[in-house]
Formats: C-alpha cells, structure tokens, sequence
C-alpha cells in the first residue's frame, strides 16, 4: 500500500493505493495522525485506488474520525469508494459515520 | 506449499457429484499480518475455480482475511511461531473454507454483535470481523479441541446472497 498527503488551504487529503489490511493499517493511521497532530482536523479520504479494506482499515478510520469531530473541529470524509470496499463499509454500518463524495475534488469543496 | 488432488468420478447424481468431484487445496502459513495477501490470494484461487462473480470472491477474501486476523490477533496472542492451516473444498457450487489454528480457543457465542448502528461515540470495532465473516459467508462454525486444535469451517455457495 501507498499513501500520499496533499496540504489544501481548506483541507488535507489522504490518498490510499492498494490495500489495507491487518498489516498496512498502521500506515492509514500515522498518515491521519500526522495530520490531526498537527491541529488539522479537515480530511479527506480518496479512494479511487484502493482495492481492498479489511475491518482493520474501518478501525484505523473510525478512531481517526472521533479525533477529527471532537469540538466540532472538522471529519474525515470519504471520496470515490471503490465498489466492493463500500460494499463491506456498508454491511458495517460505516457509511453512517461518514459522508461520501463520488469526486474528490468536490469533497476539497465540502469544507 | 499447496497440496491439491482431484476425485472425478461422471456421471454423477447431484449427491453422488457433491461426493465425488471434490477438490481439495492447502496450505500453511506463518502466523502473521504480511502473509494475509498470500492467504487472500490462496483462497481466492479457490473461488475463482468454483466460479464466483468478483464480488464473492472479494466477500471470500475479506472473510478469511478477518479470519486471519483474529487467530493471529486473538489465538496466537503472546505466542510465538503459530501456524494456520487453510484447507479449501470444492464441491460443485461451493466452497469450503476450514482454518486450523492451535492457538488459545475461544467461545464465538461469547462475542458481542456489534451494534452498526450505534453513533460515532458509542460505536464498537470488537466483534466486527466475526460480524463480517457470518454476513459475507452461508455458514460459519468453530470447534475446538484440545487433541487437534481448533478449526474454524465457512462455507459459500454460488449465487446466494452476500
């Protein structure tokens, strides 16, 4: 898996390629934590090349939205899930914790 | 490794097929996070040849991948050197998945179901991967013994839901 980190004014994006198990969610979760810990809290997510998640990502993510809502200070939204991936969020009930953007760039603009 | 033999034996009976025209894959992996990529692969092979669609194969894959996780997680907790043996059978339309571990055993009623409902602060992750492999497979079952271990069996069909 890779992970790539665009700084916009509005936000930052995480850009995730290939897939996210037991042993790459650790990577998901420094990436997000490097960004909240330096008092960002605007995120977004895109997904258009991940090709897999298992329920290790799902953690990885909903502990970084709790840090991300905490005071109102901003959310990690979703953007371009990958078919089978929101497949597998949905029947976890995940895509109630966060809102999803069919484009990226219109999830930049969400915030 | 992977040990794979093929029974044939037409023209079969639907029961006499599903007896008979068996084929049998296993392998043995090191108990650890950077073989799940082998072990989504090894069974995704399987599936391929019953014939899924790609979505079963992904469901496949991720309900042995969260298999995985837990014996890994949970069964070899604090023990070093654990093994999982995965066996998978075809037969017909479907797929048998049985994965022997011999780890710390674990009572599966004991898990709570997730509520996947609840809100942001009150939503759990424990119990989310066995919640996952019930809804993504047809049957899910777990023994244990203190002679062989334990042995965790799910079983796809083809075109049911999920």
């Amino acid at each position: 898996m890779e992970i790539t980190t665009k700084k916009f004014k509005s936000c930052d994006m995480v850009v995730v390629n290939g897939r996210i198990d037991s042993s790459t969610a650790p990577q998901l979760t420094e990436a997000l934590e490097g960004i909240t810990g330096d008092g960002r809290f605007k995120i977004v997510l895109d997904m258009s090349d991940l090709e897999y998640m298992s329920s290790a990502g799902f953690r990885a993510l909903l502990s970084s939205q709790r840090v991300c809502k905490r005071y109102n200070r901003g959310e990690i939204v979703l953007a371009v899930i990958p078919e089978r991936v929101k497949e597998a969020l949905e029947l976890a009930g995940f895509t109630e914790l966060f809102k999803t953007f069919d484009d990226a760039v219109e999830a930049v603009g969400s915030f | 490794m992977i040990f794979a033999f093929l029974l044939y034996e037409p023209p079969p009976s639907a029961d006499e097929e599903a007896a008979f025209s068996v084929e049998m894959r296993k392998s043995t992996f090191d108990a650890n996070f950077h073989n799940l990529d082998e072990i989504r692969e090894f069974v995704g092979e399987a599936a391929r040849q019953v014939g899924f669609s790609e979505k079963e194969i992904y469901s496949i894959q991720l309900a042995a991948d969260e298999a995985s996780t837990n014996i890994i997680e949970h069964a070899y907790a604090g023990i070093e050197n654990g093994k999982i043996e995965i066996d998978c059978s075809i037969a017909g339309d479907e797929l048998k998945i049985v994965m022997r571990d011999n780890g710390k055993s674990f009572n599966p009623s004991s898990v709570p179901e997730p509520n996947v409902k609840a809100d942001l602060s009150e939503r759990k992750i424990g119990g989310l991967g066995m919640y996952l492999m019930r809804k993504l497979m047809d049957e899910v079952s777990y023994e244990s013994s203190p002679k062989t271990g334990n042995a965790l069996t799910m079983i796809k069909r083809k075109g049911d839901a999920g």
